[in-house]
């Protein structure tokens, strides 16, 4: 699973059926200290998510799409939670 | 599942059999910013996207399901065609804690901007 955060929203009409119903998220993923890591992806939305909101992002296809509720549907990134405070032992960074 | 622009299409006569009728498509990853990163791929295509058009594609074992109840040996395949991106910073600093916000003026006369 990625820390990440939400940075916009795709419109798409023209999608898989599957998709359809969700919210379809551009979410950047982050290191620990906040800094971005790597590039922004896009995930589907299991959780009511929304722009600047600290999220989980799980990237497997399974997760992802059970967590979404669709199973056997072409979905590798989803939404699965908020993130509410990250806690590190002392010297971890 | 990525953002990616279609750049081109690859034709190939002998293929595996499940992959007949399917178009490949050349796709540049692009970052939100519409701006290119990575390098190309092939993908199966389960939209009709044409030259040019904003997608995005899932990779993985994922990328088969788009094209069910074929499942062809592809890992990644085109799934939407995206109209617009709707975009916030992606450097947007997180807001300070409520005991270190300033208190707001009182004679600016704006409000409160809402986030989100």
């Amino acid at each position: 699973m990625l820390i990440a955060r939400v940075i916009g929203e795709l419109v798409a009409t023209y999608k898989h059926p599957s998709h359809e119903g969700r919210k379809i998220l551009l979410v950047q993923p982050l290191n620990l200290d906040g800094t971005n890591r790597g590039v922004a992806v896009v995930a589907l939305d299991a959780v009511d998510a929304g722009v600047g909101d600290q999220v989980l992002v799980v990237t497997e296809g399974f997760c992802a799409s059970t967590s979404v509720g669709r199973i056997q549907s072409p979905i590798d990134m989803a939404v699965i939670g908020f993130i509410d405070h990250i806690e590190l032992l002392p010297g971890v960074s | 599942m990525y953002l990616g622009r279609v750049v081109g299409c690859v034709w190939s006569t002998v293929k595996n059999r499940s992959l007949e009728g399917q178009r490949l498509l050349v796709i540049q990853p692009l970052t939100p910013e519409l701006a290119n990163t990575g390098q190309r791929i092939v993908c199966t295509d389960c939209t009709g996207a044409g030259a040019g058009e904003l997608i995005y594609w899932v990779r993985g074992r994922e990328a088969s399901y788009a094209l069910l109840p074929n499942q062809p040996p592809t890992d990644t395949t085109v799934v939407g065609i995206v109209d617009s991106v709707h975009l916030k910073s992606a450097a947007a600093p997180e807001p300070p804690p409520p005991a270190a916000r300033k208190p707001a003026p009182a004679a600016s006369g704006r409000k409160p901007s809402r986030k989100g």
